[in-house]
Protein backbone atom coordinates (compact mmCIF):
# COMPACT_ATOMS: atom_id res chain seq x y z
CA UNK A 1 0.00 0.00 0.00
CA UNK A 2 1.02 3.56 -0.61
CA UNK A 3 2.44 4.88 2.65
CA UNK A 4 2.01 8.47 1.49
CA UNK A 5 -1.74 8.07 1.11
CA UNK A 6 -2.11 6.48 4.56
CA UNK A 7 -0.07 9.32 6.01
CA UNK A 8 -2.16 11.97 4.26
CA UNK A 9 -5.36 10.34 5.56
CA UNK A 10 -4.06 10.66 9.12
CA UNK A 11 -2.99 14.27 8.57
CA UNK A 12 -6.31 15.12 6.92
CA UNK A 13 -8.17 14.31 10.14
CA UNK A 14 -6.62 17.45 11.62
CA UNK A 15 -6.93 19.63 8.51
CA UNK A 16 -9.91 21.78 7.53
CA UNK A 17 -12.44 20.23 5.15
CA UNK A 18 -12.28 21.47 1.58
CA UNK A 19 -15.67 22.04 -0.04
CA UNK A 20 -15.41 21.44 -3.79
CA UNK A 21 -19.08 20.82 -4.61
CA UNK A 22 -20.50 24.29 -5.18
CA UNK A 23 -22.54 23.07 -8.15
CA UNK A 24 -24.47 20.85 -5.72
CA UNK A 25 -25.09 23.58 -3.19
CA UNK A 26 -23.36 26.50 -1.49
CA UNK A 27 -23.07 27.55 2.13
CA UNK A 28 -25.24 30.62 2.81
CA UNK A 29 -23.15 33.76 3.26
CA UNK A 30 -23.18 35.31 6.76
CA UNK A 31 -24.99 38.41 5.47
CA UNK A 32 -27.68 36.13 4.01
CA UNK A 33 -28.14 34.21 7.27
CA UNK A 34 -28.39 37.50 9.11
CA UNK A 35 -31.09 38.67 6.70
CA UNK A 36 -33.08 35.46 7.16
CA UNK A 37 -33.01 35.55 10.95
CA UNK A 38 -33.82 39.27 10.87
CA UNK A 39 -36.93 38.71 8.74
CA UNK A 40 -38.05 35.68 10.76
CA UNK A 41 -37.61 37.56 14.02
CA UNK A 42 -39.14 40.86 13.02
CA UNK A 43 -41.44 40.32 10.05
CA UNK A 44 -43.23 37.01 10.42
CA UNK A 45 -46.49 38.39 9.00
CA UNK A 46 -48.37 37.00 6.01
CA UNK A 47 -47.85 39.36 3.06
CA UNK A 48 -51.53 38.94 2.12
CA UNK A 49 -52.81 40.14 5.52
CA UNK A 50 -54.49 43.50 5.89
CA UNK A 51 -52.74 44.94 8.89
CA UNK A 52 -49.35 46.30 9.87
CA UNK A 53 -47.49 42.96 10.17
CA UNK A 54 -48.83 41.87 6.79
CA UNK A 55 -47.97 45.15 5.11
CA UNK A 56 -44.48 44.98 6.54
CA UNK A 57 -43.93 41.46 5.15
CA UNK A 58 -45.41 42.49 1.79
CA UNK A 59 -43.06 45.45 1.65
CA UNK A 60 -40.03 43.21 2.25
CA UNK A 61 -41.20 40.78 -0.40
CA UNK A 62 -41.63 43.53 -2.97
CA UNK A 63 -38.25 44.99 -2.06
CA UNK A 64 -36.68 41.61 -2.78
CA UNK A 65 -38.55 41.31 -6.05
CA UNK A 66 -37.50 44.79 -7.14
CA UNK A 67 -33.89 44.11 -6.27
CA UNK A 68 -33.81 40.84 -8.21
CA UNK A 69 -35.55 42.55 -11.15
CA UNK A 70 -32.91 45.27 -11.12
CA UNK A 71 -30.12 42.69 -11.09
CA UNK A 72 -31.66 40.92 -14.07
CA UNK A 73 -32.56 44.23 -15.75
CA UNK A 74 -36.22 43.24 -15.99
CA UNK A 75 -39.45 44.55 -14.42
CA UNK A 76 -40.48 43.54 -10.89
CA UNK A 77 -43.74 42.11 -12.25
CA UNK A 78 -41.65 39.71 -14.34
CA UNK A 79 -40.11 38.09 -11.23
CA UNK A 80 -41.99 35.24 -9.52
CA UNK A 81 -40.87 33.44 -6.38
CA UNK A 82 -41.03 29.64 -6.30
CA UNK A 83 -39.90 26.96 -3.88
CA UNK A 84 -36.94 25.86 -6.03
CA UNK A 85 -35.30 25.90 -9.41
CA UNK A 86 -37.07 22.62 -10.11
CA UNK A 87 -40.45 24.22 -9.50
CA UNK A 88 -39.52 27.11 -11.79
CA UNK A 89 -38.57 24.65 -14.56
CA UNK A 90 -41.76 22.63 -14.06
CA UNK A 91 -43.91 25.74 -14.04
CA UNK A 92 -42.31 27.28 -17.14
CA UNK A 93 -42.49 24.11 -19.24
CA UNK A 94 -45.81 22.66 -18.12
CA UNK A 95 -47.32 26.14 -17.94
CA UNK A 96 -46.47 26.87 -21.58
CA UNK A 97 -47.49 23.39 -22.72
CA UNK A 98 -50.92 23.65 -21.13
CA UNK A 99 -51.55 27.25 -22.14
CA UNK A 100 -50.51 26.70 -25.76
CA UNK A 101 -51.52 23.17 -26.58
CA UNK A 102 -54.18 24.57 -28.88
CA UNK A 103 -51.37 25.97 -31.06
CA UNK A 104 -49.23 22.88 -31.03
CA UNK A 105 -47.91 20.02 -28.97
CA UNK A 106 -44.22 19.98 -29.88
CA UNK A 107 -41.35 21.03 -27.61
CA UNK A 108 -37.59 21.12 -28.15
CA UNK A 109 -34.85 20.65 -25.58
CA UNK A 110 -31.38 19.08 -25.34
CA UNK A 111 -30.08 15.75 -24.12
CA UNK A 112 -27.92 17.36 -21.44
CA UNK A 113 -30.54 19.27 -19.46
CA UNK A 114 -30.95 18.89 -15.72
CA UNK A 115 -33.46 16.24 -14.66
CA UNK A 116 -35.83 19.03 -13.60
CA UNK A 117 -36.24 19.77 -17.31
CA UNK A 118 -35.79 16.28 -18.78
CA UNK A 119 -38.23 14.56 -16.45
CA UNK A 120 -40.75 17.38 -16.93
CA UNK A 121 -40.50 16.82 -20.68
CA UNK A 122 -40.99 13.09 -20.16
CA UNK A 123 -44.09 13.78 -18.08
CA UNK A 124 -45.48 15.86 -20.96
CA UNK A 125 -44.70 13.08 -23.44
CA UNK A 126 -46.93 10.81 -21.36
CA UNK A 127 -49.68 13.37 -21.86
CA UNK A 128 -49.29 13.20 -25.62
CA UNK A 129 -46.84 16.02 -26.23
CA UNK A 130 -43.96 15.40 -28.60
CA UNK A 131 -40.42 16.35 -27.54
CA UNK A 132 -37.27 16.66 -29.65
CA UNK A 133 -34.08 16.09 -27.67
CA UNK A 134 -31.19 17.80 -29.47
CA UNK A 135 -27.74 16.26 -29.59
CA UNK A 136 -24.73 18.18 -28.31
CA UNK A 137 -21.14 18.14 -29.58
CA UNK A 138 -18.20 16.58 -27.74
CA UNK A 139 -17.93 19.68 -25.53
CA UNK A 140 -21.60 19.67 -24.62
CA UNK A 141 -22.56 22.55 -26.90
CA UNK A 142 -25.82 22.58 -28.79
CA UNK A 143 -25.69 24.07 -32.29
CA UNK A 144 -28.19 26.95 -32.66
CA UNK A 145 -28.73 25.84 -36.26
CA UNK A 146 -29.96 22.48 -34.95
CA UNK A 147 -32.53 24.38 -32.91
CA UNK A 148 -33.58 26.26 -36.03
CA UNK A 149 -33.93 23.03 -38.01
CA UNK A 150 -35.95 21.36 -35.27
CA UNK A 151 -38.56 24.13 -35.06
CA UNK A 152 -41.87 23.11 -36.69
CA UNK A 153 -45.15 24.96 -37.16
CA UNK A 154 -46.51 23.16 -34.08
CA UNK A 155 -43.48 23.93 -31.86
CA UNK A 156 -44.57 25.86 -28.78
CA UNK A 157 -41.42 25.95 -26.62
CA UNK A 158 -37.65 25.59 -26.79
CA UNK A 159 -35.84 24.94 -23.50
CA UNK A 160 -32.05 25.04 -23.39
CA UNK A 161 -30.00 25.43 -20.22
CA UNK A 162 -27.64 28.37 -19.90
CA UNK A 163 -24.82 26.41 -18.27
CA UNK A 164 -24.50 22.70 -17.66
CA UNK A 165 -24.46 21.57 -14.05
CA UNK A 166 -22.11 18.64 -14.61
CA UNK A 167 -19.53 19.71 -17.17
CA UNK A 168 -19.98 23.49 -16.84
CA UNK A 169 -20.38 24.15 -20.57
CA UNK A 170 -21.97 27.54 -21.26
CA UNK A 171 -24.49 27.25 -24.08
CA UNK A 172 -24.93 29.77 -26.92
CA UNK A 173 -28.33 30.76 -25.60
CA UNK A 174 -28.37 34.28 -26.99
CA UNK A 175 -28.22 32.87 -30.52
CA UNK A 176 -30.87 30.29 -29.63
CA UNK A 177 -33.07 32.97 -28.09
CA UNK A 178 -32.80 35.07 -31.24
CA UNK A 179 -33.73 32.12 -33.46
CA UNK A 180 -36.78 31.40 -31.28
CA UNK A 181 -37.88 35.03 -31.27
CA UNK A 182 -37.64 35.15 -35.08
CA UNK A 183 -39.59 31.90 -35.37
CA UNK A 184 -42.16 33.17 -32.87
CA UNK A 185 -41.54 30.25 -30.52
CA UNK A 186 -41.22 30.73 -26.76
CA UNK A 187 -37.77 30.22 -25.25
CA UNK A 188 -37.07 29.00 -21.71
CA UNK A 189 -33.64 28.63 -20.17
CA UNK A 190 -32.68 26.90 -16.95
CA UNK A 191 -30.02 29.28 -15.63
CA UNK A 192 -29.71 27.73 -12.18
CA UNK A 193 -25.95 27.21 -12.47
CA UNK A 194 -25.29 30.49 -14.23
CA UNK A 195 -26.90 33.08 -11.95
CA UNK A 196 -24.35 34.84 -9.78
CA UNK A 197 -21.47 33.30 -11.73
CA UNK A 198 -21.79 34.94 -15.15
CA UNK A 199 -23.97 37.83 -16.42
CA UNK A 200 -27.60 36.77 -16.88
CA UNK A 201 -29.79 39.30 -18.68
CA UNK A 202 -33.03 37.70 -19.91
CA UNK A 203 -33.93 40.53 -22.31
CA UNK A 204 -30.53 40.58 -23.96
CA UNK A 205 -30.71 36.80 -24.30
CA UNK A 206 -34.18 36.97 -25.88
CA UNK A 207 -35.47 34.61 -23.22
CA UNK A 208 -39.19 34.50 -22.41
CA UNK A 209 -38.74 32.40 -19.29
CA UNK A 210 -35.74 31.71 -17.08
CA UNK A 211 -35.35 29.55 -13.95
CA UNK A 212 -33.08 30.31 -11.00
CA UNK A 213 -32.31 28.76 -7.64
CA UNK A 214 -31.19 30.43 -4.42
CA UNK A 215 -28.94 27.78 -2.95
CA UNK A 216 -26.52 27.84 -5.87
CA UNK A 217 -25.68 31.47 -5.13
CA UNK A 218 -25.08 31.30 -1.37
CA UNK A 219 -28.75 31.63 -0.32
CA UNK A 220 -30.62 28.76 1.39
CA UNK A 221 -32.32 25.81 -0.29
CA UNK A 222 -36.08 26.17 -0.70
CA UNK A 223 -36.26 29.35 -2.79
CA UNK A 224 -36.28 29.74 -6.55
CA UNK A 225 -37.26 32.37 -9.06
CA UNK A 226 -39.00 32.24 -12.41
CA UNK A 227 -38.52 35.14 -14.78
CA UNK A 228 -41.55 35.41 -17.05
CA UNK A 229 -41.69 38.07 -19.73
CA UNK A 230 -44.43 40.63 -19.18
CA UNK A 231 -47.61 39.85 -21.08
CA UNK A 232 -46.79 36.16 -21.48
CA UNK A 233 -49.60 34.04 -20.09
CA UNK A 234 -48.89 30.50 -18.95
CA UNK A 235 -50.96 28.13 -16.84
CA UNK A 236 -50.48 27.89 -13.09
CA UNK A 237 -48.56 24.99 -11.60
CA UNK A 238 -49.81 25.60 -8.06
CA UNK A 239 -53.47 26.49 -7.69
CA UNK A 240 -54.38 28.34 -4.52
CA UNK A 241 -54.59 31.87 -3.22
CA UNK A 242 -53.98 35.14 -5.01
CA UNK A 243 -50.24 35.27 -4.29
CA UNK A 244 -47.67 36.16 -6.95
CA UNK A 245 -50.18 38.12 -9.04
CA UNK A 246 -52.62 35.18 -8.84
CA UNK A 247 -50.16 33.01 -10.72
CA UNK A 248 -48.61 30.90 -7.97
CA UNK A 249 -50.59 29.90 -4.90
CA UNK A 250 -48.95 29.50 -1.50
CA UNK A 251 -47.97 31.96 1.22
CA UNK A 252 -44.73 33.58 0.14
CA UNK A 253 -41.47 32.66 1.88
CA UNK A 254 -40.52 36.24 2.67
CA UNK A 255 -37.36 35.42 4.62
CA UNK A 256 -35.95 33.29 1.82
CA UNK A 257 -37.06 35.71 -0.89
CA UNK A 258 -35.05 38.33 0.97
CA UNK A 259 -32.18 35.83 1.26
CA UNK A 260 -32.25 35.34 -2.50
CA UNK A 261 -32.16 39.04 -3.28
CA UNK A 262 -29.43 39.69 -0.70
CA UNK A 263 -27.29 36.86 -2.10
CA UNK A 264 -27.85 38.07 -5.65
CA UNK A 265 -26.94 41.68 -4.75
CA UNK A 266 -23.76 40.44 -3.07
CA UNK A 267 -22.87 38.26 -6.05
CA UNK A 268 -23.29 41.15 -8.49
CA UNK A 269 -21.11 43.43 -6.40
CA UNK A 270 -17.87 41.66 -7.28
CA UNK A 271 -18.89 39.26 -10.05
CA UNK A 272 -16.20 40.34 -12.54
CA UNK A 273 -13.32 40.10 -10.04
CA UNK A 274 -14.59 36.91 -8.45
CA UNK A 275 -15.09 35.29 -11.83
CA UNK A 276 -11.53 36.21 -12.90
CA UNK A 277 -10.20 34.83 -9.60
CA UNK A 278 -12.11 31.56 -9.92
CA UNK A 279 -11.12 31.09 -13.58
CA UNK A 280 -7.45 31.40 -12.55
CA UNK A 281 -7.91 28.83 -9.78
CA UNK A 282 -9.93 26.52 -12.01
CA UNK A 283 -7.33 26.61 -14.78
CA UNK A 284 -4.52 26.06 -12.27
CA UNK A 285 -6.37 22.95 -11.13
CA UNK A 286 -7.14 21.67 -14.63
CA UNK A 287 -3.55 22.12 -15.78
CA UNK A 288 -2.16 20.61 -12.59
CA UNK A 289 -4.43 17.56 -12.64
CA UNK A 290 -3.82 16.74 -16.30
CA UNK A 291 -0.06 17.12 -15.85
CA UNK A 292 0.06 15.03 -12.68
CA UNK A 293 -2.27 12.19 -13.66
CA UNK A 294 -1.77 10.30 -16.94
CA UNK A 295 -4.80 9.18 -18.98
CA UNK A 296 -6.96 12.06 -17.71
CA UNK A 297 -9.49 13.92 -19.79
CA UNK A 298 -11.10 17.30 -19.18
CA UNK A 299 -14.84 17.08 -19.82
CA UNK A 300 -16.74 20.06 -21.16
CA UNK A 301 -15.50 23.00 -23.17
CA UNK A 302 -11.96 24.26 -22.42
CA UNK A 303 -13.03 27.94 -22.48
CA UNK A 304 -16.81 28.18 -22.76
CA UNK A 305 -17.32 26.89 -19.24
CA UNK A 306 -18.44 28.18 -15.85
CA UNK A 307 -15.64 29.89 -13.87
CA UNK A 308 -16.00 27.37 -11.04
CA UNK A 309 -16.33 24.05 -12.88
CA UNK A 310 -13.75 21.37 -13.60
CA UNK A 311 -14.82 17.88 -14.65
CA UNK A 312 -12.38 15.06 -15.29
CA UNK A 313 -12.43 11.45 -16.41
CA UNK A 314 -9.72 9.18 -15.05
CA UNK A 315 -9.34 6.01 -17.05
CA UNK A 316 -9.33 2.50 -15.48
CA UNK A 317 -11.01 3.51 -12.22
CA UNK A 318 -14.48 4.21 -10.90
CA UNK A 319 -15.81 7.53 -9.64
CA UNK A 320 -17.44 6.56 -6.36
CA UNK A 321 -14.14 5.11 -5.14
CA UNK A 322 -12.47 8.41 -5.99
CA UNK A 323 -15.09 10.30 -3.96
CA UNK A 324 -14.72 8.01 -0.94
CA UNK A 325 -10.94 8.38 -0.80
CA UNK A 326 -11.14 12.13 -1.41
CA UNK A 327 -13.72 12.38 1.37
CA UNK A 328 -11.30 10.58 3.70
CA UNK A 329 -8.66 13.14 2.70
CA UNK A 330 -11.02 16.02 3.49
CA UNK A 331 -12.57 16.88 0.12
CA UNK A 332 -16.24 17.10 -0.86
CA UNK A 333 -16.59 16.46 -4.62
CA UNK A 334 -19.06 14.77 -6.92
CA UNK A 335 -19.06 12.21 -9.71
CA UNK A 336 -21.08 11.26 -12.75
CA UNK A 337 -20.47 7.64 -11.88
CA UNK A 338 -23.42 5.28 -11.87
CA UNK A 339 -22.55 4.18 -8.39
CA UNK A 340 -23.23 7.59 -6.89
CA UNK A 341 -26.70 7.71 -8.36
CA UNK A 342 -29.64 5.58 -7.34
CA UNK A 343 -30.19 4.61 -10.97
CA UNK A 344 -26.89 2.77 -11.54
CA UNK A 345 -26.61 4.45 -14.93
CA UNK A 346 -23.68 6.72 -15.66
CA UNK A 347 -24.34 10.41 -16.22
CA UNK A 348 -26.58 11.16 -19.22
CA UNK A 349 -24.49 14.27 -19.83
CA UNK A 350 -21.20 12.38 -20.15
CA UNK A 351 -22.82 9.79 -22.40
CA UNK A 352 -24.32 12.59 -24.53
CA UNK A 353 -20.91 14.16 -25.18
CA UNK A 354 -19.93 10.81 -26.68
CA UNK A 355 -17.99 9.35 -23.79
CA UNK A 356 -17.82 5.56 -23.62
CA UNK A 357 -19.62 4.24 -20.52
CA UNK A 358 -16.46 2.62 -19.14
CA UNK A 359 -14.84 6.07 -18.90
CA UNK A 360 -17.98 7.91 -17.82
CA UNK A 361 -17.89 5.79 -14.65
CA UNK A 362 -14.52 7.29 -13.73
CA UNK A 363 -15.54 10.93 -13.70
CA UNK A 364 -14.98 13.57 -11.05
CA UNK A 365 -16.63 16.98 -10.80
CA UNK A 366 -14.81 19.64 -8.81
CA UNK A 367 -16.70 22.90 -8.40
CA UNK A 368 -14.96 25.68 -6.52
CA UNK A 369 -16.52 28.75 -4.90
CA UNK A 370 -16.01 32.05 -3.15
CA UNK A 371 -14.22 30.46 -0.19
CA UNK A 372 -11.80 28.46 -2.37
CA UNK A 373 -8.15 29.41 -1.94
CA UNK A 374 -5.04 28.73 -3.98
CA UNK A 375 -3.75 26.75 -1.01
CA UNK A 376 -6.70 24.39 -1.26
CA UNK A 377 -6.07 23.85 -4.97
CA UNK A 378 -2.39 23.11 -4.33
CA UNK A 379 -3.24 20.69 -1.50
CA UNK A 380 -5.67 18.96 -3.86
CA UNK A 381 -2.99 18.68 -6.54
CA UNK A 382 -0.87 16.71 -4.04
CA UNK A 383 -3.66 14.48 -2.77
CA UNK A 384 -5.58 13.64 -5.95
CA UNK A 385 -2.69 11.82 -7.70
CA UNK A 386 -2.28 9.64 -4.58
CA UNK A 387 -5.95 8.69 -4.76
CA UNK A 388 -5.84 7.91 -8.46
CA UNK A 389 -2.71 5.80 -8.24
CA UNK A 390 -4.07 3.84 -5.25
CA UNK A 391 -7.20 2.97 -7.23
CA UNK A 392 -5.27 2.17 -10.39
CA UNK A 393 -3.06 -0.19 -8.37
CA UNK A 394 -6.25 -2.02 -7.45
CA UNK A 395 -7.70 -2.01 -10.95
CA UNK A 396 -7.49 -5.16 -13.09
CA UNK A 397 -8.04 -2.94 -16.13
CA UNK A 398 -4.97 -0.87 -15.33
CA UNK A 399 -2.97 -4.07 -14.76
CA UNK A 400 -4.04 -5.31 -18.20
CA UNK A 401 -3.15 -1.95 -19.70
CA UNK A 402 0.32 -2.04 -18.15
CA UNK A 403 0.84 -5.51 -19.59
CA UNK A 404 -0.06 -4.21 -23.02
CA UNK A 405 -3.29 -6.21 -23.12
CA UNK A 406 -5.63 -3.25 -23.08
CA UNK A 407 -5.44 -0.02 -25.08
CA UNK A 408 -6.15 3.23 -23.28
CA UNK A 409 -9.08 5.27 -24.55
CA UNK A 410 -7.62 8.50 -23.14
CA UNK A 411 -4.09 9.30 -24.35
CA UNK A 412 -1.28 9.17 -21.75
CA UNK A 413 -0.77 12.93 -21.84
CA UNK A 414 -4.51 13.51 -21.44
CA UNK A 415 -6.32 16.66 -22.54
CA UNK A 416 -9.68 16.99 -24.20
CA UNK A 417 -9.65 13.98 -26.50
CA UNK A 418 -10.87 10.44 -26.12
CA UNK A 419 -10.80 7.51 -28.50
CA UNK A 420 -14.43 6.79 -29.21
CA UNK A 421 -13.94 3.75 -31.41
CA UNK A 422 -13.21 0.39 -29.91
CA UNK A 423 -13.71 0.39 -26.19
CA UNK A 424 -12.60 -2.43 -23.98
CA UNK A 425 -12.97 -5.79 -25.64
CA UNK A 426 -12.80 -8.32 -22.84
CA UNK B 1 -26.63 6.37 1.15
CA UNK B 2 -23.97 5.72 3.73
CA UNK B 3 -21.61 2.77 4.14
CA UNK B 4 -21.02 0.86 7.36
CA UNK B 5 -17.70 1.45 9.10
CA UNK B 6 -16.63 -2.03 8.19
CA UNK B 7 -17.23 -1.42 4.49
CA UNK B 8 -15.20 1.78 4.68
CA UNK B 9 -12.44 0.01 6.59
CA UNK B 10 -12.14 -2.73 3.96
CA UNK B 11 -12.32 -0.11 1.21
CA UNK B 12 -9.62 2.12 2.73
CA UNK B 13 -7.40 -0.75 3.84
CA UNK B 14 -8.16 -3.60 1.45
CA UNK B 15 -6.96 -7.03 2.57
CA UNK B 16 -5.24 -9.32 0.09
CA UNK B 17 -5.20 -6.83 -2.77
CA UNK B 18 -2.95 -7.86 -5.63
CA UNK B 19 -2.27 -10.82 -7.84
CA UNK B 20 -0.87 -14.34 -7.33
CA UNK B 21 1.62 -14.93 -10.15
CA UNK B 22 1.42 -18.74 -9.82
CA UNK B 23 -2.28 -18.89 -9.02
CA UNK B 24 -3.92 -22.30 -9.14
CA UNK B 25 -7.07 -20.74 -10.56
CA UNK B 26 -8.45 -17.30 -11.23
CA UNK B 27 -11.78 -15.80 -12.17
CA UNK B 28 -12.70 -12.45 -13.71
CA UNK B 29 -16.30 -11.26 -13.68
CA UNK B 30 -18.15 -8.03 -14.37
CA UNK B 31 -18.20 -5.57 -17.20
CA UNK B 32 -16.42 -2.22 -17.61
CA UNK B 33 -19.54 -0.74 -19.20
CA UNK B 34 -21.45 -1.44 -15.98
CA UNK B 35 -18.56 0.03 -14.04
CA UNK B 36 -17.27 -3.00 -12.17
CA UNK B 37 -14.80 -5.81 -12.81
CA UNK B 38 -13.43 -8.19 -10.23
CA UNK B 39 -10.49 -10.55 -10.65
CA UNK B 40 -9.88 -13.22 -8.04
CA UNK B 41 -6.69 -15.32 -7.89
CA UNK B 42 -6.63 -18.46 -5.74
CA UNK B 43 -3.74 -20.60 -4.55
CA UNK B 44 -5.10 -24.04 -3.74
CA UNK B 45 -3.10 -26.80 -2.02
CA UNK B 46 -4.73 -30.14 -1.19
CA UNK B 47 -8.16 -28.68 -1.88
CA UNK B 48 -7.53 -25.91 0.64
CA UNK B 49 -7.44 -22.24 -0.38
CA UNK B 50 -4.12 -21.18 1.09
CA UNK B 51 -4.08 -17.75 -0.49
CA UNK B 52 -6.44 -15.44 -2.35
CA UNK B 53 -5.82 -12.06 -3.91
CA UNK B 54 -8.08 -9.67 -5.79
CA UNK B 55 -8.01 -6.72 -8.12
CA UNK B 56 -11.19 -4.71 -8.57
CA UNK B 57 -12.33 -1.85 -10.79
CA UNK B 58 -15.44 -0.55 -9.14
CA UNK B 59 -17.13 1.40 -6.41
CA UNK B 60 -16.42 1.31 -2.69
CA UNK B 61 -18.67 -1.65 -2.01
CA UNK B 62 -17.20 -3.64 -4.92
CA UNK B 63 -13.72 -3.18 -3.45
CA UNK B 64 -14.87 -3.87 0.13
CA UNK B 65 -16.74 -7.05 -0.84
CA UNK B 66 -13.71 -8.29 -2.79
CA UNK B 67 -11.53 -7.73 0.26
CA UNK B 68 -13.99 -9.41 2.63
CA UNK B 69 -14.52 -12.36 0.28
CA UNK B 70 -10.78 -13.12 0.31
CA UNK B 71 -10.78 -13.09 4.13
CA UNK B 72 -13.74 -15.44 4.24
CA UNK B 73 -12.28 -18.04 1.87
CA UNK B 74 -8.62 -18.18 2.90
CA UNK B 75 -8.06 -21.35 4.96
CA UNK B 76 -11.30 -22.93 3.77
CA UNK B 77 -11.54 -26.02 1.62
CA UNK B 78 -12.77 -25.39 -1.90
CA UNK B 79 -16.09 -27.02 -1.05
CA UNK B 80 -16.52 -24.81 2.03
CA UNK B 81 -15.71 -21.75 -0.09
CA UNK B 82 -18.31 -22.87 -2.60
CA UNK B 83 -20.98 -22.50 0.10
CA UNK B 84 -20.12 -18.87 0.87
CA UNK B 85 -22.94 -16.75 -0.49
CA UNK B 86 -23.10 -13.08 -1.34
CA UNK B 87 -25.39 -12.60 1.69
CA UNK B 88 -22.62 -13.97 3.90
CA UNK B 89 -20.12 -11.51 2.41
CA UNK B 90 -22.56 -8.61 2.88
CA UNK B 91 -23.36 -9.68 6.45
CA UNK B 92 -19.68 -9.92 7.32
CA UNK B 93 -19.45 -6.26 6.27
CA UNK B 94 -22.37 -5.32 8.58
CA UNK B 95 -24.63 -4.97 5.57
CA UNK B 96 -24.58 -3.05 2.30
CA UNK B 97 -26.95 -0.35 1.04
CA UNK B 98 -29.76 -1.97 -0.93
CA UNK B 99 -28.65 -0.55 -4.30
CA UNK B 100 -25.19 -2.02 -3.68
CA UNK B 101 -26.19 -5.63 -3.10
CA UNK B 102 -25.28 -6.49 -6.69
CA UNK B 103 -21.64 -5.77 -5.80
CA UNK B 104 -21.69 -8.62 -3.29
CA UNK B 105 -23.07 -10.89 -6.03
CA UNK B 106 -20.02 -9.99 -8.07
CA UNK B 107 -17.70 -11.11 -5.24
CA UNK B 108 -19.46 -14.47 -4.98
CA UNK B 109 -19.30 -14.82 -8.76
CA UNK B 110 -15.57 -14.06 -8.88
CA UNK B 111 -14.78 -16.73 -6.28
CA UNK B 112 -17.00 -19.25 -8.04
CA UNK B 113 -15.53 -18.49 -11.44
CA UNK B 114 -12.08 -19.35 -10.08
CA UNK B 115 -13.39 -22.46 -8.31
CA UNK B 116 -15.13 -23.59 -11.49
CA UNK B 117 -11.82 -23.42 -13.32
CA UNK B 118 -10.17 -25.40 -10.51
CA UNK B 119 -12.79 -28.17 -10.50
CA UNK B 120 -12.90 -28.45 -14.27
CA UNK B 121 -9.13 -28.55 -14.68
CA UNK B 122 -8.79 -31.19 -12.00
CA UNK B 123 -11.70 -33.24 -13.25
CA UNK B 124 -13.52 -32.71 -9.96
CA UNK B 125 -16.75 -31.17 -11.25
CA UNK B 126 -19.52 -33.39 -9.89
CA UNK B 127 -23.26 -32.81 -10.36
CA UNK B 128 -23.52 -31.82 -6.66
CA UNK B 129 -20.88 -29.18 -7.17
CA UNK B 130 -22.18 -28.11 -10.58
CA UNK B 131 -25.51 -27.13 -9.03
CA UNK B 132 -23.78 -24.51 -6.88
CA UNK B 133 -22.48 -22.58 -9.89
CA UNK B 134 -25.92 -21.35 -10.91
CA UNK B 135 -25.03 -17.79 -9.88
CA UNK B 136 -22.48 -17.58 -12.70
CA UNK B 137 -25.19 -17.67 -15.32
CA UNK B 138 -27.32 -15.04 -13.57
CA UNK B 139 -27.69 -11.80 -15.44
CA UNK B 140 -25.72 -8.90 -14.09
CA UNK B 141 -28.56 -6.69 -12.96
CA UNK B 142 -27.54 -3.41 -14.59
Amino acid sequence: MDIKLEQRMEEAKLEARVYFDHAATTAPRPEVIETVTGVLNESFGNPSSFYKEGHQAARLLEESRASIAQGLDVLPEEVFFTSSGTEADNWAIKGVAQAREGRGRHLITTKVEHHAVLHTMEALEKQGFEVTYLEVDRFGLVDPLDVKKAIRPDTILVSVMMANNEIGTVMPIKAIGTICREANVLFHSDAVQALGAIPVLPRELNADLMSFSGHKLYAPKGIGVLYKRKGLRIDRLLDGGAQERRQRGGTENVAFAKAFSTAFELALMDMAEESTRQIALRDRMIKGVIEAVPHTKLNGHPEKRLPNNANFSFEFIEGESILLLLDALGYACSSGSACTSASLDPSHVLLSIGMPAEIAHGSLRVTIGRETTEKEIDRFLIDLPLVISRLRDMSPLFADHMRGKLDALIPFEGGIDVKIEGGYAL
Amino acid sequence: MEYSEKVLDHFMKPRNMGEIPDATASGTVGNPICGDIMKMDLKIVDNVIVDAKFKTFGCGSAIATSSMATELIIGKTTDEALDITNQAVAEALDGLPKVKMHCSVLAEQAVKKALEQFYLENDMMTPERQIKFGILSEEHDH
